[in-house]
């Protein structure tokens, strides 16, 4: 068997191609974003239980992350999806399962506690750069543990991460083109089905590359601003 | 409650042997041709380190799943004819995963010494048995706790293959699924299995690390 293909850029644009492909980035970047959300709360509060002086609290901590960590992306989105509903038991399931956007929301659900682990993995390294005689410090003024966390411990580990934050921050929109295994219309479904559609996926996955290319350089330059607003003066920069 | 999985035991084994053949395939590919990509990003021919580092910074901005798709669409392009999922997917993680590999090589070629490499040319060897001979084994040694972790990346990323068809491990448990509708044993199955090979290799990671912490190799 052999035949010669005919490329057909027009795909790109074409309607109604070209509009699925922007409606699908507009999706990649919202459930990027909503997922960056939970994931920065779910992760500063994970990583900051992994270095209080509770053991119970440390303990599940790391629970926490090594479950999220060792266990693939797709397998999570995949659990949350069929399995979740059912874990409400059969009535509450069924109720669940008639949601409106049922998958968008276990996307943005799923990819939020996936990535909090990450974020609370890099912060545990910011706050093991902070030097203990500065936890002292702030208990010495007379904060309390919370108070501590709240309003020194956690800023300042968070400006210390921004960088390896530049790099999750990149991950999670690409990471987002899991969901598409459950439907969920973003970028890299959108490029699929201009395949389904026409046959030609190579031009529409190769205009979907790109556009990840241009959005995951907007996010840098993004980080970069972030980056320069919180440096914190006389530490070394980049 | 567990019948679903003793029924299909069989079954789902065979899908995690494809998963493992994946994963191997994967990793010797995608370390071999990350040892080189290394050293092509410390290249100082233009016509080397420009386009290999185009290559790396543009796949590191994918999303896997993607790149699967695209090389699933171009391999029948160049070889004229329909191709099975597994190569499809063994050719699109090498390339894909040697990207990160290649970085992780370079972080390690950058830590030896330049006296070292002075040392090596003096004895009169070549570019290339200097790569052979000190950068790749001084590079895989000191590299170790960061090659083990990207494996376990990768290892978790064949599940990705899942999309073009391969009927690897998630692949066949949504094929169980799809018949008995028993979804949390069959996932949390699923994610049992990847748990305790993932954790497994994030101790020995471990292990490595502490240890060449402590012959102060760091």
């Amino acid at each position: 068997m052999n035949f010669a293909y005919q490329f057909d850029w027009s795909v790109l644009w074409r309607d109604p191609y070209g509009l699925m492909l922007i409606k699908g980035l507009g999706m990649t970047i919202f459930l990027g974003s909503s997922a960056w959300i939970i994931a920065m709360a779910v992760g500063i509060t994970v990583g900051t239980l992994r270095i209080t002086k509770y053991r119970l609290l440390r303990m599940i901590g790391t629970a926490y992350v090594e479950v999220f960590r060792n266990i693939p992306l797709l397998v999570q989105m995949f659990f949350w999806f069929y399995a979740g509903p059912m874990l409400f038991g059969e009535v509450l399931s069924r109720q669940i399962n008639r949601l409106d956007g049922l998958a968008i929301y276990v996307s943005i659900l799923g990819l939020g506690l996936y990535t909090a682990s990450r974020i609370a993995e890099h912060l545990r390294a910011g706050f093991a750069s902070i030097g203990k005689d500065q936890y002292q410090a702030v208990l010495s003024t007379g904060m309390s543990q919370v108070q501590m966390y709240r309003y020194v411990i956690i800023p300042y580990a968070l400006r210390l991460t921004i960088p390896p934050l530049t790099t999750e921050f990149l991950t999670v929109f690409k990471n987002t083109s899991i969901v598409m295994t459950i439907g969920v219309a973003e970028l890299t479904f959108q490029s699929y089905q201009i395949d389904a559609e026409t046959f030609h996926g190579l031009e529409a996955t190769t205009g979907a590359m790109f556009i990840y290319l241009l959005l995951g350089m907007s996010v840098v330059k993004f980080m970069d601003l972030v980056e320069k607003k919180y440096k914190i003066q006389g530490l070394m920069g980049r | 409650m567990f019948d679903v999985i003793s029924r299909n035991f069989v079954f789902l084994m065979g899908g995690l042997l494809t998963t493992f053949q994946l994963a191997f395939f994967a990793l010797v590919g995608g370390i071999g041709l990350g040892m080189l990509v290394g050293l092509a990003r410390l290249s100082k021919n233009p016509w080397i380190y420009y386009p290999i580092t185009g290559y790396v910074n543009f796949l590191r901005n994918i999303p896997l799943i993607l790149v699967i798709f695209w090389f699933y669409f171009v391999m029948p392009i160049i070889i004229g004819e329909a191709m099975a999922p597994f190569p499809a997917a063994v050719i699109a993680f090498i390339f894909f995963e040697a990207t990160y590999f290649g970085e992780i090589f370079r972080a390690g070629y950058q830590t030896i010494s330049k006296d070292l490499i002075a040392a090596s040319y003096s004895t009169g060897m070549t570019y290339s048995q200097t790569a052979r001979h000190i950068l790749i084994p001084i590079a895989l040694k000191r590299m170790t706790p960061s090659l083990i972790t990207q494996s376990i990346v990768t290892f978790q990323d064949t599940s990705l293959a899942f999309v073009i068809g391969l009927t690897e491990l998630v692949r066949r448990s949504s094929i169980v699924d799809n018949m008995e509708v028993r979804s949390i044993e069959l996932y949390g199955f699923a994610a049992f299995i990847y748990f305790i090979v993932c954790y497994t290799g994030s101790q020995i990671s471990l292990y490595y690390e502490n240890k060449a912490r402590k012959v102060n190799l760091i």
